[in-house]
């Protein structure tokens, strides 16, 4: 490529500078730490908008590429870029920035430089894991966007349990990254013996054909690290905990983002990756995503604390995102994609709407509301659309996700039992978010403390209505979101499949010629027929 | 008539001024009755200058002199770069101490020096004698550095037990100087190398060599023989401990790797699985013992005995990956550990009262650029990119992955993990705990800031753009292999 934006680097590293600025502001102006740090996530965002229109959604190929070598010797680069698959996740975590700061803005009164900085630090990490394309640098963003998030929750959460929901998120994602990592060096040397080239560079490592035993311990460690962050069942204990104790920004980045970058990981390391294994493991991984699914719905309801509810109803939409994932068609990872977004979305919108009844009432106890809907009637129509939203009901966004999950599950002959289970998550969804919906929002006001609660005010409604739209366009015409997509997901459900049958080749051919001889090469090339978009 | 030798001085100017310097501080203490001390400190601290410059030409020497003697290459122009940044920033950070104790104490200092001096003729010496003479010097004064606080019974107690025990170590490293002399008839290193290179070790020369491995590991705090760690590094003032936790380690693991690559290069499989063991027994150990530290100078111990396994999972790999790994992480662990150990000096004030984890409370609130420095520290030491420690932890790891040694990275990665509690304790106190009462705003003196800033911008900086950095360690250790 001739000229080389930098458009992603800016988005990256724009709150990095915002954060910079917050540091030579007075602490005590609150309302200008805030403005800065809303005015730095527009433009961030209206930056993101310039890739989103810049974007050609025919390619399958990486766009907006930047490669710069980092550490020369070791094959490092500073490589960014997007696809149709992390366009939309960068798009999500842009477009929340601003929400986020709108959301915290009566929320959080201590410490709020603090938490500013926190915030955009926030943002880079969580923009930098999906848009680097080399492993090395995926690493340094995903470890990056670890101490913010563990200051957010420590810090500014709930007094009782947040120290220990705080070291608990951190030692579950850092045992699991840090294995990973263990992944990511073996790789990066496998590869250099058998091609003599020394690379973290994603694209690079996609071409080679990782031997078939190896693949099974490198997808290990990569899942590891992965399912945690997801979290599938069993992984999840640390997810209830840090979202019930994070101040609602934080369960909200949690929800929206941050579990996105467990999902992403799969579909864009640990499956292209190491596509044997991964169709080896689908019969586990899409059990496990079962479990999750039936799981989640069945803790969340029994659940007496709103948040937790919600919390818990992650667990089972997630588990949606990784069946739909590991169908490995085209429906399914299409619709597991566009389930990240609206789980994002829906589930953010929730921990905010339930952060707004906190803010009034301090507590999140379902027993102790009823008949909301009386004393706030705007904020009960937000909390329905959500909620419906959050169950799949057709027209929103929710449906649309899990209407493709399930049709590319039971696409799959294996996995047709697998989807009639998961069918059952989204009736259990029913059960829990409306059978929540209706204790707290229906009925009599039974809590006089309930009488006097105002109504969501102008700031409020700004917070969830662009989330609303966004609910509405892609439940109605998901078309919007789902065409860029299309070549990138179809080249990647080639590259496994074409990639894997290499790998099956060479592993036959090795054993009926060379029994015990030494491998010799394993390098294949050729995934795609259209060249790569680099420079 | 008896051939003189040919003398390069030259080449041991850097020690030779801070010898000087340190002769100097303490003949112009004798005269000074008050602010001895600081002037103690703008010599020794001129001299660091002075010799930084002098190390220079080192780098693109590679000719052993004094007969062979010392050995003048980059491996000991890079080691002696770590003695003077450590001695430099260790020298910013007692001015406050020193201060704050009450204390016109020059003799600190010109013995600082004399230590340094010990240690630049440890990491250059090619001849068994020469290190030995090297680390006794080192020891000697460390030893009088620990106790250097009058009145304070902990800190004589610590200097005891570690003359005690370092004195047993010495003896122990002097003992298999002779079996190796005996077995080989040589005492250079060029002659140990010649005779483990002809391949018929007998058992002497094996033993020679376990107890000399001994005596390196004892210096480096490599378990089972890191049992005066955590006492001499309570007990020592907290400059001292910082400056004994990175130059004391950078100059003994400077001559453990000269020695082990250079000698014993060829008998690697025999050393390098007792190292696999003895790194796998540090990382466990040091991590678990500091996860239940509530002294922070204690938890810095065994969180230094940790970092002894993590560089000596470096060795294990036993390429010149893993020694330039090490050479990286010595550096990074310079910076790091002495900016945590700033913040100790300046947190604990006078007579070293706030030591306690729990005085860490509350300090992102009252000292909030000082908190900022501890969490980047902590994060290093934790290995959290993008600071310095990640690199270093990443350099060796992937040096011994190269090598083979899955299992043994599986292992690190696991305590480094369970590190992550230690460490984000620290900075849970310091954000996310209220003290009782509230701490006082600290007050930096100029060379404290000085030392604090450096620490940060470094540890931030070559985590950020380590190449050259790497390429420095890489290009230091080419001599070793």
């Amino acid at each position: 490529m001739e000229n080389v934006s930098h458009f992603l680097s800016l988005i990256t590293f724009i709150p990095l500078l915002g954060a910079l600025v917050i540091l030579f502001i007075n602490r005590e102006c609150l309302e200008t730490l805030r403005w800065v740090t809303i005015v730095t996530m527009l433009i961030d965002f209206v930056l993101s908008l310039f890739i989103y229109f810049g974007f050609d959604p025919s390619l399958e190929s990486m766009q907006f590429v930047e490669n710069y070598p980092w550490v020369k010797e070791w094959g490092i680069s500073y490589k960014l870029g997007v696809d149709g698959i992390s366009l939309f996740l960068v798009l999500l975590t842009t477009f929340l920035g601003p929400i986020l700061v709108l959301a915290s803005w009566k929320d959080i009164t201590s410490r709020v430089k603090e938490f500013m900085i926190c915030l955009l630090f926030l943002q880079v990490g969580m923009i930098g894991v999906f848009v680097s394309l080399d492993l090395f640098l995926f690493y340094v963003f995903w470890e990056i966007m670890l101490i913010p998030m563990y200051l957010l929750i420590g810090v500014w959460g709930n007094p009782a349990r947040r120290l220990y929901a705080a070291i608990k998120f951190v030692l579950y994602t850092i045992v699991g990254s840090l294995l990973m990592l263990v992944g990511i060096l073996v790789l990066y040397f496998m590869a250099g013996k058998s091609s003599g080239v020394y690379t973290f560079d994603l694209l690079k490592l996609y071409d080679y054909a990782v031997p078939l035993q190896a693949q099974f311990w490198l997808f290990l460690a990569f899942f590891l690290a992965f399912a945690i962050k997801v979290p599938m069942f069993p992984f999840h204990t640390w997810l209830p905990d840090a979202h019930t104790e994070a101040p609602t920004v934080g369960s909200v980045v949690l929800a929206a983002v941050l579990l996105k970058m467990g999902t992403y990981g799969f579909i864009r390391f640990a499956i292209p990756l190491f596509p044997n294994a991964a169709v080896d493991a689908v019969w586990w991984v899409c059990l496990l995503a079962v479990i999750g699914i039936i799981y989640g719905a069945w803790v969340a309801m029994v659940q007496e604390d709103v948040k937790r509810l919600v919390a818990f109803s992650s667990v089972s939409h997630l588990g949606f995102v990784m069946l739909g994932m590991f169908a490995l068609n085209f429906q399914g990872v299409q619709g597991s994609i566009i389930q990240m977004i609206n789980h994002g979305l829906s589930t953010g919108a929730l921990f905010l709407i339930v952060g707004m009844v906190y803010e009034r009432r301090h507590t999140r106890l379902i027993a102790e509301f009823g008949g909301l809907s009386k004393v706030m009637p705007l904020f009960a129509v937000f909390f329905m659309i959500f909620t419906l939203s959050s169950i799949g009901l057709p027209g929103l966004n929710g449906f649309v996700g899990e209407f493709l999950i399930l049709l590319g599950s039971f696409k799959v002959e294996a996995l047709t039992w697998y989807a009639v289970f998961a069918c059952s998550g989204v009736i259990f969804a029913a059960v829990y978010m409306l059978w929540m919906f209706q204790r707290v929002m229906f009925g009599e006001v039974t809590n006089a403390k309930n009488l006097n609660l105002r109504d969501i005010d102008a700031r409020e409604v700004a917070v969830l209505v662009p989330i609303l739209i966004f609910v509405v366009w892609i439940g109605v015409y998901p078309n919007t979101f789902l065409k860029p997509m299309e070549p990138s997901v179809k080249n990647f459900i080639q590259h496994v499949e074409k990639k894997r049958a290499a790998v099956l080749a060479l592993e036959k051919s090795e054993t009926q010629t060379l029994p015990n001889a030494e491998k010799i090469s394993l390098v294949y090339s050729g995934t795609d027929s259209v060249p790569r978009n680099e420079n | 008539m008896i051939p003189v030798p040919e003398i390069n001085l030259g080449g041991v100017l850097p020690a030779l001024i801070i010898g000087v310097a340190g002769l100097l501080a303490t003949l112009l203490g004798l005269f000074i009755r008050k602010g001895a001390a600081t002037v103690g400190a703008i010599i020794g601290f001129t001299g660091v200058l002075i010799a930084l410059a002098a190390n220079a030409p080192l780098r693109f020497m590679n000719t052993p002199a004094f007969s062979g003697m010392v050995s003048l290459d980059t491996f000991t122009w890079f080691f002696n770069l770590l003695i003077l940044l450590s001695v430099g920033l260790t020298i910013l950070i007692s001015m406050k101490y020193l201060t704050d104790q009450v204390l016109d104490l020059y003799e600190y200092y010109a013995i600082l020096l004399f230590s340094a001096v010990g240690m630049m003729f440890m990491v250059s010496g090619a001849h068994l004698l020469m290190i030995f003479v090297g680390l006794e010097t080192l020891s000697i004064a460390v030893y009088v550095l620990t106790g250097i606080l009058p009145k304070s019974s902990k800190a004589s107690e610590a200097s005891l037990k570690y003359l005690l025990l370092g004195a047993f170590s010495s003896g122990l490293f002097l003992y298999g100087a002779a079996l190796l002399y005996g077995a080989s008839g040589s005492l250079s290193l060029a002659g140990l190398a010649k005779y483990f290179q002809a391949g018929s070790i007998n058992t002497m020369g094996l033993i020679g060599m376990g107890l000399l491995l001994v005596g390196f590991c004892f210096k480096v705090a490599v378990v089972p023989f890191h049992m005066w760690t955590p006492d001499v590094y309570d007990g020592a003032p907290s400059p001292i401990t910082g400056f004994m936790s990175v130059g004391v380690k950078a100059a003994a693991f400077a001559a453990f790797l000269r020695v082990f690559f250079e000698c014993f290069g060829s008998a690697q499989v025999t050393w390098s699985q007792i190292l696999w063991i003895l790194a796998v027994l540090t990382m466990i150990l040091g991590n678990l013992a500091a996860l239940v530290q509530s002294n922070i100078k204690r938890m810095l111990a065994y969180s230094s005995i940790a970092h002894a396994g993590y560089i000596l999972v470096g060795m294990v790999a036993g390429t010149s990956k893993g020694a330039a790994g090490i050479l990286y992480y010595l550096l990074a662990y310079i910076f790091t550990n002495l900016g945590a150990f700033a913040v100790v000096t300046l947190v604990g004030r006078k007579g070293e009262a706030n030591i306690s984890i729990d005085d860490y409370r509350g300090l992102g609130k009252s000292n909030p650029s000082l908190a900022l420095a501890m969490s980047i520290f902590l994060f290093s030491l934790a290995g959290i990119p993008p600071t310095a420690g990640f690199i270093g932890k990443f350099t060796i790891f992937s040096a011994a992955i190269d090598s083979g040694y899955i299992w043994l990275v599986i292992i690190g990665v696991l305590t480094s993990a369970a590190s992550v509690f230690y460490y984000f304790r620290i900075v849970m106190k310091m954000y996310m705990e209220a003290p009782e009462v509230e701490p006082e705003c600290l007050k930096f003196s100029p060379s404290m800031a000085l030392a604090l800033s450096l620490t940060v911008l470094v540890v931030l900086y070559i985590g950020i753009f380590p190449t050259t950095y790497l390429n420095l360690a890489t290009e230091s250790v080419k001599t070793l292999f």
